[in-house]
């Protein structure tokens, strides 16, 4: 037997097999080849070849040809390892005259699920934000374009999980989630069957909410302004490097730090000279104000 | 007899010779003038040239005794240190009128950078003397700080994993302000932009210019007028420049963030104090303040980057400076931006951040 994928076929050959499918149709005569109209991806099966003699076997597929010499007058055996990938093949046999036909490769059973889950972060209750799509493929990575249900089964840091089955279209299963109220990690698994897939997403604390400062006196004519625990509308921290301004505007002028959160709180020394008004701000959000006369 | 006469005079006039070339040779001209000027102008220039050729033993020495200066401040002050802008530049200068009025433009690695300032110049009995005073650097005593900001470190997708394979975003930022503005000769893009994610975002932005057809007419990126590094929630601003493109012929703008997630530090902090909008020496409008390096370790460069916005808050002008000097830790160090004049007179309010380069670690 003379195997050959296609990526060791000589232009010339292509061309010649291509000439070949061009021509046949119209000399081949009734098909006296018995094939399976469908077949799994990784089985072999045999057909059956009347008359005598020799004759030429070839077999066309997505992702190779096979050519072979074979004895007419017994069963042909067409190898698992020849019809790994899905798709339609085109079965050849060349005596007197030739003959050809074709059949269909179907996806085996599901083995693999490539799963996106897009983004890895996102903030806490945002509608839509959670985008998990899986892609079903049988053992030799074909698609698997039969309806399978995937299960998708999410488990928030905190509260209660919850599962959902999609049914795959084209091999492609997906659903969009909003992210929960909590900040955390949210494991989501695609499953089906035997087959998973986990994948993680962070959720994040949102924009800021009721942001709030408070100052007292420092060493050096200095204040220190303090803010309370940063937290967004549902209560969770934002995470420590978190950039937070502090603007102080007195008679020298304007004077800003702008201090990352440590610990959940943002921090800054400002020099006093006089009266003075302190704002605080982080990212577009502004928090309050305070008006100092002099001394706190 | 006659011959040996000879010879002693024409040995003496050799001697004087070579004596009068080592002298020239030795700046002893230039040593001369400075220490025989007589005017001002003599005095200033004289001091300039050998500041220019690092001959700062021999400034110092041809400076007024009422200076109260010393070597060692006066070297640092001129030939700067901790890796700092000025370490790295020759100095060019000229003199002003009325020479009292000094501009100096020094060539550094990012441009040039111009120091305006008024000095004095003292008569020494027949002689003109530069008054210089030192500089007051408040000196932070010996101290051990302790740095304890975030930093994050990134850990990418293996290549080798399957398609499919989980990877880390990158970075969500936002364009929350834009503004096309006409100047002489050019078109300038100037906004703001926001870090809206938790993790550090190294950002470019691009703009295209539209014709009305669509088709493009030219791209440009912010360059070093924006912070490239943004902390979450910071916001930067930026300003990118169509040099040669007229307004009229611009239908659209087409804008593009783009970023990256990248190892950054929360470390350093950078105070902007004092911050006012007043006319310099040369009656030119500036922002200028005070920056002080709140961290442990000392900025060798930094980049003062400053918007500003008019009475409906949209951001009208962005303007930058390097500060020449290092910034070490609690020491302010003072900077001064340009501002257009037609520009200060629409200025409502604006807002400083600073860019910093450290020589250990350029995070």
């Amino acid at each position: 037997m003379q195997r050959t994928t296609l990526n060791y076929l000589a232009g010339y050959k292509v061309l010649a097999v291509c000439a070949l499918l061009c021509v046949l149709p119209g000399l081949v005569a009734a098909a006296d080849l018995q094939v399976p109209a469908t077949v799994q991806a990784g089985q072999g099966f045999s057909i059956s070849a009347e008359g005598s003699g020799q004759a030429t076997f070839y077999l066309i597929g997505p992702d190779h040809v096979v050519k072979r010499t074979v004895n007419l007058g017994g069963d042909l055996q067409v190898q698992s390892s020849d019809v790994h990938a899905a798709g339609r093949y085109q079965i050849i046999l060349c005596g007197s005259p030739c003959t050809s036909t074709s059949f269909e490769v179907k996806a085996a059973q599901p083995a693999h699920l490539s799963f996106f889950l897009h983004p890895s972060r996102v903030p806490v209750s945002t509608h839509d934000s959670i985008d998990a799509t899986a892609f079903v493929f049988d053992q030799y990575f074909n698609l698997d374009l039969a309806a399978a249900a995937v299960d998708f089964r999410v488990t928030p840091a905190s509260g209660a999980g919850f599962s959902r089955q999609v049914p795959a279209r084209h091999g492609v299963s997906t659903i969009r989630m909003d992210s929960t109220q909590h900040e955390g990690p949210v494991h989501v698994t695609a499953a089906l069957g035997k087959v998973e897939e986990a994948r993680v997403v962070q959720q994040v604390a949102a924009e800021a909410c009721g942001l709030r400062m408070k100052a007292f006196p420092g060493a050096n004519n200095t204040i220190i302004v303090e803010t309370d625990p940063v937290r967004d509308c549902s209560g969770n921290a934002l995470p420590d490097g978190t950039v937070v301004s502090f603007t102080q505007v007195d008679k020298a002028g304007k004077s800003t730090v702008d201090t990352p959160i440590k610990k959940g709180i943002a921090r800054a020394q400002l020099s006093v000279r006089g009266s003075a008004q302190i704002t605080v701000a982080c990212g577009v959000v502004l928090g309050n104000e305070l008006a100092l006369s002099g001394r706190l | 007899m006659k011959m040996k006469w000879g010879l002693a005079i024409f040995i003496a006039i050799a001697t004087v010779l070579l004596v009068a070339v080592a002298w020239v040779q030795s700046g002893g001209v230039k040593q001369h003038a400075m220490f025989s000027a007589t005017t001002p102008e003599q005095a200033v220039q004289s001091l300039m040239s050998q500041i220019q050729s690092r001959n700062y033993q021999a400034a110092f020495a041809s400076l007024d005794r009422s200076s109260d200066n010393d070597l060692a401040s006066f070297t640092r002050e001129m030939a700067g240190s901790d890796s700092s802008l000025r370490t790295l530049s020759p100095l060019h200068a000229d003199n002003d009128q009325a020479v009292v009025r000094l501009r100096m433009t020094w060539s550094s690695a990012l441009g040039s950078l111009d120091d305006v300032r008024d000095v004095h110049v003292r008569r020494d009995g027949s002689v003109w003397r530069v008054v210089w005073p030192k500089l007051a650097l408040p000196n932070e005593p010996p101290q051990v700080v302790s740095v304890n900001y975030l930093r994050w470190e990134v850990i990418g997708r293996n290549a080798s994993q399957n398609w499919g394979a989980q990877d880390v975003d990158s970075p969500k930022v936002r364009i929350t302000s834009m503004n096309a503005i006409s100047r002489p000769g050019r078109v300038v893009i100037v906004g703001e932009v926001e870090n809206e994610d938790t993790v550090p975002a190294y950002l470019n932005v691009n703009a295209t210019l539209l014709k009305a057809d669509g088709s493009p007419i030219e791209e440009e990126g912010s360059f070093d007028l924006i912070s490239h590094v943004l902390l979450p929630k910071q916001v930067s601003p930026y300003r990118i420049d169509f040099p040669g493109v007229r307004m009229d012929a611009v239908k659209s703008v087409r804008m593009d963030a783009r970023a990256l997630l990248v190892p950054a530090s929360a470390d350093p902090v950078i105070a902007v104090s004092d911050q006012t909008v007043s006319k310099d020496a040369l009656a030119r409008s500036v922002l200028q303040g005070k920056l002080v390096n709140e961290s442990g370790r000392p900025v060798s460069i930094a980049q003062v980057l400053a918007a500003y916005y008019d009475n409906s808050g949209k951001v009208i002008w962005v303007s930058d400076g390097y500060v020449d000097q290092a910034l070490m830790p609690q020491v302010p160090v003072p900077f001064a931006v340009d501002i257009p004049d037609d520009i200060a007179t629409r200025l409502n309010n604006y807002r400083v951040i600073v860019n910093h380069y450290s020589q250990q670690s350029s995070n």
